[in-house]
């Protein structure tokens, strides 16, 4: 690129001396403080390169002097939120329920644990918010088998249904139709009756359905099907059923019962959390 | 133009791409102008510095200060006026507006704000009485600073900085009282209590106006500044801007002119003093430049000039190009100040201003929302009957605690409960929302399945608030089976 300096005949003003295809440019000096302050961009990338990780490598980068890392910034801010939480955690530890609720930014904070904790841990068998899937109970709803009051859930998920825990909860409906306690005529004669109970027409024989009904299921089922907490006895007198509401998901059911299992939470979650997340079912819509 | 020697007086044995600073010793000077740009600057710092010390009762629990921006609760205070962030749009639109108001102003007078009320401007020219004060006069200053570095002159030039350090300090401390409470941070910050937050940005703030106002001055105005950059899309040849008369003036000669010789000499008589008045260096004789702040200095010191040699005053004065053209020729043109480009900025502005008046006077004081839960979209419960859940939040931005009665219509047989609060009889529940924050509550509503349509049906939520009576109506939709 040739440079010379000339004068433009036009604006009488000097060019730059630089030079492309015949174009010429006319120099408007910049100010020199403005060089100044680039070449101090400079002098500043420079310090930066060589103190904070910088240039990379196939298989690293160069560290930096001061051992700058962001990882462990992001390691120390969450240690320091889980610390920050952890007087709240302790908090929601150490109070009764009632305290609890009666305290409306703890409170607040308790759900939002339960929440997060509900979609780490619940989510995959009991649906998003609680939703509930065939086999695994809805949490809104107003049906509950080992009870909906804030004690009944914390017991629940703390020891689980038919977990492993020694504390569990456990019920076991006998196989009246395979270990043949029942004739199939007298199961189809107490489904005849326990349609009725769940909102669908009786069928033919459901008086006598009835007498077996109180015979066989009523001690776990309650004698008018309104089901028994206490031994976990689903309700039958209601529209919501964990394993479908038609006449063969009935039969079935009597036939050869399915148990639903519900882990124990206490081996992996801590006792706050758990009492977090029970406050968040209860506030789902079902809670007694 | 003049920060650096004329560009067409260069020599090439003396060419570079970078120019050095060539300092500018602006002159005094006295007349209307200069008059209308103390009392400018008065205003404009006694409501910076002073603004924050007004106090404004609100009541108690509420920060008493006029203007607050309180930045960590969210609310913004100005005067009897409250806003929160949902309100951030109004100054949004207030920003916008300023803009086109500047761009109205721009059109019929020039860089007028960057004359008289520009920051930049107004501290440079406090920076600038310090510096007369005490260092003397253009001609006294430039002689001292060309002469040798003796007591006289270290003692004037450490007690100039000096002042201009105080100045700076106080600027960027009265920064920080717009976002705290005036008289609490002040005490903070001298007991060392305040936050790092609050001398940080006092530092800043202390460390940007002595570098701006002290230092860089006419450069900022000159290369930093975006707005001289496309100021020139708003002006047109109507605009009023600080103009030489070039065919009164000219041909410009180093003597006095009489009425005998007007008509072969000009009225300028090469003087230098609109160069030597002028803040950013410039000869205002070339013409409208990129460097003119239309502060109209050049005004003043030419209309002494004049006042001096018998001329008539306005060499140097208020006009625009259209007028100037006009006038060379001999002819007299009416000033026009309804022009396609002002009369669009003018309706734009009134319309803004319109729509952000109106918006603010129907602002509501409370706001409610009512969200429908995303999952389950809705239970059904052992009696047939099908539960929906929702989130009602109501915004209370008033300073006394509120409570709504709500009601659902639309759905009939509907039941209204909530897990923490009583319904009442008549199936209304009281929601109670404290002063000046947010309540959300979670509402379930219950109802046979029936007359879905699709497996939705309308509802209303009505909110009464059992103070004022005022009423609210939320419409959100009630879903079940799509076969009951
Ligand atoms: S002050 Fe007026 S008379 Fe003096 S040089 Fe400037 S325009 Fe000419
Ligand atoms: S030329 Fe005149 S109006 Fe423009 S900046 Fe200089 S003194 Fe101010």
């Amino acid at each position: 690129m040739p440079t010379k300096v000339e004068k433009d005949s036009v604006s009488g003003r000097l060019t730059t001396g630089h030079e492309w295809d015949g174009l010429k440019e006319l120099n408007t000096p910049l100010p020199k403080w403005w060089l100044y302050v680039f070449l101090a961009c400079v002098v500043f990338a420079a310090g930066q390169m060589l103190l904070y990780p910088s240039v990379p490598f196939f298989t690293g980068y160069f560290p930096g002097l001061l051992g700058y890392s962001q990882r462990v910034e992001v390691d120390r801010a969450v240690q320091a939120v889980a610390q920050q939480r952890a007087e709240t955690v302790n908090r929601i530890g150490a109070l009764s329920f009632e305290q609890i609720r009666a305290d409306p930014p703890l409170l607040n904070a308790a759900l939002s644990i339960g929440r997060i904790t509900f979609a780490e841990n619940c989510q995959p068998c009991h649906g998003t918010e609680g939703t509930g899937r065939p086999g695994y109970p809805a949490l809104g709803d107003d049906v509950w088998i080992w009870g909906g009051s804030l004690a009944a859930i914390q017991q629940t998920i703390t020891h689980g249904v038919r977990s492993e825990d020694k504390d569990t909860r456990t019920s076991a409906m006998p196989a009246f139709g395979a270990l043949g306690s029942l004739k199939p005529a007298e199961m189809e004669a107490v489904a005849d009756y326990v349609q009725g109970l769940f909102g669908l027409p009786p069928g033919k024989n459901a008086a006598e359905g009835q007498k077996l009904f109180v015979d066989n299921c009523a001690s776990c089922h309650g004698d008018k099907g309104q089901g028994n907490q206490e031994l976990g006895g689903p309700p039958l007198a209601s529209r919501v059923h964990l394993y479908g509401g038609d006449r063969a998901a009935i039969l079935a059911q009597i036939n050869q019962p399915k148990h639903g299992v519900m882990p124990a939470w206490n081996a992996r979650l801590s006792a706050p959390i758990i009492k977090s997340l029970t406050l968040y079912v209860h506030s789902l819509g079902g809670g007694q | 133009m003049s920060v650096h020697p004329p560009l067409d007086e260069i020599q090439p044995e003396h060419a570079s791409l970078y120019a050095g600073r060539v300092r500018v010793y602006p002159k005094a000077v006295h007349g209307t102008m200069r008059r209308i740009k103390w009392a400018v600057l008065i205003v404009c710092l006694s409501v910076y510095y002073l603004l924050p010390w007004l106090r404004w009762s609100r009541g108690e629990d509420y920060p008493d200060q006029a203007v607050l921006l309180d930045i960590a609760n969210r609310k913004f205070y100005f005067f009897w006026l409250e806003l929160w962030p949902q309100d951030i749009y109004l100054l949004t639109g207030l920003l916008v507006m300023a803009a086109v108001g500047l761009f109205l102003v721009t059109s019929l007078a020039g860089r007028v704000w960057c004359g008289y009320t520009c920051p930049q401007t107004v501290w440079t020219d406090l920076f600038m009485l310090v510096e007369r004060w005490l260092q003397g006069d253009r001609n006294e200053r430039m002689k001292r600073d060309r002469g040798p570095m003796n007591f006289d002159k270290a003692w004037r030039k450490a007690a100039t900085h000096a002042i201009w350090l105080g100045i700076a300090f106080w600027t960027g401390g009265a920064w920080i009282m717009y976002y705290a409470d005036a008289p609490t941070v002040t005490a903070e910050f001298w007991t060392g209590r305040a936050s790092m937050a609050v001398y940080g940005f006092t530092f800043l703030f202390t460390a940007t106006t002595y570098l701006l106002a002290g230092w860089a001055r006419e450069q900022v105005c000159t290369y930093m500044c975006p707005w001289p950059r496309f100021q020139s899309a708003m002006l047109d040849e109507q605009s009023f801007t600080t103009t030489y008369q070039a065919w009164r003036g000219e041909p410009r000669s180093r003597h006095i002119k009489r009425e005998a010789d007007a008509a072969a000499h000009g009225d300028c008589i090469d003087c230098g003093a609109c160069v030597a008045a002028c803040p950013t260096g410039i000869d205002i004789r070339d013409g409208v430049q990129l460097e003119c702040i239309n502060c109209g200095l050049c005004i003043d010191a030419c209309n002494s000039i004049m006042d001096r040699i018998e001329r008539p005053r306005g060499l140097i004065a208020w006009d625009t190009l259209a007028r100037q053209t006009a006038k060379a020729r001999g002819v007299h043109e009416k000033v026009r100040f309804l022009r396609a480009r002002s009369v669009v900025y003018l309706v734009v502005l009134l319309m803004g201003l319109t729509a952000i008046g109106t918006a603010l006077a129907l602002r509501p004081i409370v706001e409610v929302a009512v969200l429908h839960d995303r999952a389950p979209l809705f239970v059904r419960l052992s009696d047939g009957r099908v539960r929906n859940g929702y989130t009602i939040k109501i915004s209370n931005k008033t300073r006394r605690p509120a409570a709504f009665a709500l009601t659902a219509t639309g759905v009939p047989d509907a039941v209204l409960t909530a897990p923490d609060i009583d319904a009442l009889a008549a199936g209304e529940m009281i929601l109670s929302v404290p002063p000046d924050s947010t309540g959300a509550f979670r509402i379930l509503l219950a109802a046979p399945p029936v007359g879905l349509h699709d497996g939705s049906k309308p509802v209303e939520f009505h909110l009464r608030d059992t103070g004022s009576g005022q009423q609210a109506t939320r419409a959100t939709v009630f879903l079940g089976p799509n076969q009951p």
